[in-house]
């Protein structure tokens, strides 16, 4: 096996060491009848051209985004990554390191952390923030959660914009803990009330802009009616890009802002994996879950980092921790500062402007189109339609034409008869005028 | 990097050839430069409702050349397996085949979107399904949730599948019994289920006490969360017992699935009587650890709490694979989501490829010399370390800090100095039930040379400690990019980000 450097005479040679007959005699522990004699009912090994037929093969039975006009978000953004991010998370000395236990042999991972941190703390607006989650959803989650330590409340009040992914993880999480999810649902024409339900038992308000629908919100009237009542604010994105045109939450008065990282610098990759990005303000800094990179001094004075706060985490408080979360996303975290540090500040915000500029032209295309109306007065780069048919099935139609042709709203939101004939449209760098004008035919046809 | 010039060092610049200083990427700023080319936006009336950025994101501005030539010196501060031996314990630390690299990238399966429709995504979810019948196999297990991104959050799956059957009995359950030698996850996990931690100690043998265990068993005890083989590197011989204890008991077995290295294609979990377990693809089936993360953990879960499976889930019928991503009722009912979108996707491909290339011998063949050289290390090494039990151990040996006693040597000393003759220390203080553990895993991806270097290294390092030569070790590392940092300064006043007015455009110094 190409894996397997030792060699039968190497196994014989330990075994002597050892003082055993055979490796099956150090598995002396296992009760009898459990250790197998024969190998599991599985195929044997394969050589490296066997493997990936077999993979390749898989691959071929999908339509990629790579070669059919693709309008599809709802969470996940389909973005130009620069050869150089995936260049740069291959190096073996990032891909195959373990967690930076060990600063002074990990002040590579360390410092692209430090530096990571810093690009989501200036990008959200905010103070700090943490060496990144799962996704955005989880991070979401984390922050309801961190949002009830700090007020020792047990209710969150959650907007109808959020995606409902982010709002599923945040429920399976409170149906343990015991806490009250309550929120108004969610509606496509005018402003829903929010305020009006914070209470003195609420802990915190989850919003998110641009919502799941792709509209904007200006969150500083809500923030200011959260913290009269002694709630927080949690901001949620799942599009990182629209945070280069868009004024960022933390100078909307958000507490706390999650979102998803994805679209800079990482593949789509079917939903995973993500980076989720979680930022906070400096006050709350003690209560924030997941790992941070801090920076310090060697004993000869020079600047370094290594993780800290560790007295937050489980492998020192083990059941007090503030959360059972001891990873992070690090190489996609890697990848979005590789990708976020080629962009720089001119390079963000023109990405941003081309992505919405694209949107903008998708919409006025499709608005022309009889039988497709655009819900949306405001959004970045993707925004709700409303057909004459179940999106589901409109959608289904594209694809037979070999065009991906957006997110139906009944498969986020089954349970809303509402929203059957809505679907959610995205336009990023990556879609062409030829793109635009496929589907804007192929929707014509089927409508 | 002007005045950068170390005290110690002796070149102007504070690069010693291979060692270069590298600022942060904010220090390197000069604005007007960027490191994409990008077309100017097409004018449109904009749609933004007002709600402009009107402040600059602060980021700085550089060519391609400089990035690339930045990370690339970051990633050479950085150990990595493909570097050297990495015997971190509990960690399963081997080699990451390149091949798997390549198909997470390979065409359809690294540019799908999760929300494509089923129809144009079938070989994605065949590749899941596949996957998951793999891992059903290996572990003889009924079923598997596939969506936990890391270890920790497929314990959070199991326990919630658990605390889910609990319910649905109407029972009240409320304590989890945990050993003291587990990882420090398994209880902050019962925590985040609402559940209280009781701690089972451990015998003289390093395995979980059993009578103190039966002892600890009601009918307010939801499960027991075991580590198997434990975090001491060795085989629960009670494992069937324990189960049969927790079933009467009405509880349920989770078992840790950190250690199934090994014991993959050896022993299935599910012929001891596991109800769930996580299983850690990124240490049994390689996708590479990338500096802490991204992870994958699906959770094999029995018949008992199969239906309890979290959204979403791939089922297969006749006609092709289809994505259940919300309750439909029936004998299904899911405990909720646990993230978004379906799992870690490129995970699935990568340890699919691990797991095609071994094939059902190979991943025999991997355990047995994981614990092959495991048991090599501790045969030579026991007469000038303290080995904490006597072996055989499975994949990992355990020592402690007694060979150290009275030399002024303490483990971090003594791993620090490891560092200095290239290879990654081995876990520190852990498990907590040993006083200054270092746990040691080779794993199966090291050659014989390799494990006789490494040896012989140690033996030399325990002649040095015990020679009366302190100075060396106090001041270990000492060819590191940094020697050793301050940790407690990092934590009593944090700085978690770059700020320019706190650091000005000054590097190192």
């Amino acid at each position: 096996m190409r894996y397997l450097p030792l060699t039968d005479a190497d196994r014989s040679a330990m075994l002597d060491k050892i003082g055993v007959g055979a490796t099956r005699d150090l598995y002396c522990d296992v009760p009898a009848g459990a250790l197998l004699t024969d190998p599991v009912d599985l195929p044997l090994h394969k050589g490296e051209q066997d493997v990936e037929r077999t993979i390749a093969a898989l691959g071929a039975k999908n339509i990629s985004p790579s070669d059919a006009p693709c309008f599809l978000g709802a969470g996940a953004y389909r973005h130009h990554i620069p050869a150089t991010v995936d260049y740069m998370i291959q190096r073996g000395e990032f891909l195959t390191a373990y967690t930076p236990y060990q600063p002074e042999v990990s002040q590579g991972t360390l410092q692209a952390l430090f530096e990571f941190q810093t690009q989501v703390a200036l990008l959200t607006g905010m103070d700090v923030a943490n060496a990144s989650m799962y996704d955005g959803a989880s991070a979401c989650a984390e922050a309801v959660m961190m949002a009830a330590r700090i007020t020792r409340r047990g209710r969150a009040v959650l907007s109808g914009g959020l995606h409902p992914h982010y709002r599923a993880v945040a429920d399976t999480h409170a149906r343990f803990l015991g806490h009250e999810m309550t929120g108004p649902a969610p509606r496509l024409e005018g402003d829903e009330d929010i305020a009006g339900l914070i209470d003195d038992n609420t802990a915190c308000v989850v919003v998110q802009t641009p919502d799941v629908f792709g509209r904007l919100h200006d969150l500083t009237a809500l923030a200011e009616a959260c913290h009269e009542k002694g709630a927080l604010l949690i901001a949620v994105f799942t599009e990182a890009v629209s945070l280069g045109l868009i004024a960022p939450p933390g100078e909307m008065g958000a507490d706390i802002v999650v979102g998803e990282g994805q679209s800079i610098g990482n593949a789509l990759s079917f939903g995973g994996p993500y980076v989720g990005l979680f930022a906070t303000r400096d006050k709350y800094v003690r209560q924030m879950p997941g790992r941070v990179c801090g920076q310090t001094r060697d004993s000869e004075g020079k600047r370094g980092w290594v993780l800290t706060l560790s007295t937050r985490e489980q492998h020192i408080r083990r059941e007090k921790a503030t959360s059972n979360i001891c990873t992070n996303a690090g190489l996609c975290a890697l990848a979005f500062t590789v990708h976020m540090s080629l962009l720089g500040e001119d390079g963000l915000r023109r990405l941003a402007e081309i992505n919405h500029a694209k949107a903008v032209m998708l919409a006025d295309k499709v608005a022309a189109i009889n039988g497709v109306r655009v819900v949306n007065d405001t959004f970045f780069n993707e925004f709700t339609v409303e057909l004459t048919r179940p999106a589901a099935l409109v959608v289904e139609d594209l694809a037979a034409r070999g065009i991906l042709g957006g997110v139906p709203l009944s498969r986020l939101m089954p349970g809303r008869a509402q929203f059957a004939n809505h679907l959610l449209l995205a336009a990023s760098e990556t879609v062409g005028d030829d793109d635009i004008a496929r589907l804007c035919a192929a929707l014509k046809e089927v409508l | 990097m002007a005045g950068s010039i170390s005290p110690a060092g002796e070149t102007f610049t504070g690069n010693r050839a291979l060692h270069l200083e590298e600022p942060l990427i904010f220090e390197l700023d000069a604005q007007g430069r960027c490191g994409v080319d990008l077309d100017p936006a097409p004018a449109v009336q904009d749609r933004l409702g007002g709600l402009k950025r009107r402040a600059p994101v602060g980021l700085p501005g550089l060519s391609e050349p400089q990035v690339v030539r930045h990370f690339t010196r970051l990633s050479q501060k950085n150990y990595g397996i493909d570097s050297g031996m990495y015997p971190l314990g509990s960690c399963t630390m081997k080699h990451n085949p390149r091949l798997n690299e390549k198909l997470a990238r390979a065409k359809g399966l690294g540019d799908l979107h999760p929300m494509q429709p089923d129809s144009t995504a079938q070989g994605a979810l065949e590749l899941i399904d596949t996957l998951a019948h793999w891992l059903k196999t290996i572990t003889a297990m009924p079923a598997v949730a596939m969506s936990p991104a890391a270890g920790a959050h497929g314990e959070l799956c199991g326990m919630m599948a658990i605390k889910a059957a609990i319910d649905v009995r109407g029972e009240k359950r409320g304590r989890v019994l945990v050993p003291e030698s587990a990882h420090g996850t398994n209880p902050a996990t019962a925590a985040a289920c609402g559940f209280s931690v009781d701690s089972i100690p451990a015998n003289a043998r390093g395995r979980v006490d059993l009578d103190a265990f039966k002892a600890k068993l009601g009918d307010d005890v939801a499960a027991i969360m075991l580590t198997n083989p434990n975090t001491c590197g060795l085989f629960e011989n009670d494992m069937i017992a324990i189960a049969e204890a927790i079933h009467d008991a009405g509880g349920y077995f989770y078992c840790d699935g950190a250690n199934l290295n090994a014991i993959m294609g050896r022993v299935r979990p599910g012929d001891l009587g596991i109800d769930c377990m996580h299983i850690n693809l990124h240490k049994t089936f390689s996708t590479p650890h990338g500096g802490g993360g991204p992870g994958a953990g699906p959770v094999v879960l029995s018949a008992a709490l199969a239906p309890f499976a979290p959204l979403p889930y791939v089922v297969h019928d006749a006609a092709g694979y289809r994505l259940v991503e919300h309750d439909e009722g029936g004998d299904a009912q899911p405990f909720g989501r646990l993230k978004g979108y379906h799992g870690q996707m490129g995970m699935f491909i990568r340890s699919l490829a691990y797991m095609l290339s071994h094939g059902a011998d190979g991943l025999r063949r991997a355990s047995g010399d994981a614990v092959l050289s495991a048991n090599y290390l501790l045969a030579s090494l026991q007469d000038v370390m303290s080995a904490s039990f006597p072996g055989p151990c499975m994949h990992e040996a355990l020592f402690d800090d007694h060979f150290l006693k009275d030399t002024g040597v303490t483990t971090l000393d003594f791993a620090k100095a490891m560092i200095d003759e290239g290879f990654h220390p081995m876990t520190m203080y852990f498990p907590l039930v040993v006083h200054g553990a270092l746990l040691m895993e080779p794993t199966e991806s090291e050659s014989k040379e390799t494990l006789d270097q490494y040896i012989a290294t140690l033996r030399a390092l325990c002649a040095r400690a015990k020679s009366g030569d302190i100075q060396t070790f106090k001041d270990a590392p000492r060819f590191t990019p940094r020697r050793r940092l301050d940790e407690t300064a990092a934590a009593r006043k944090p700085v978690l980000r770059w700020k320019a007015e706190t650091e000005g455009t000054s590097a190192a110094q």
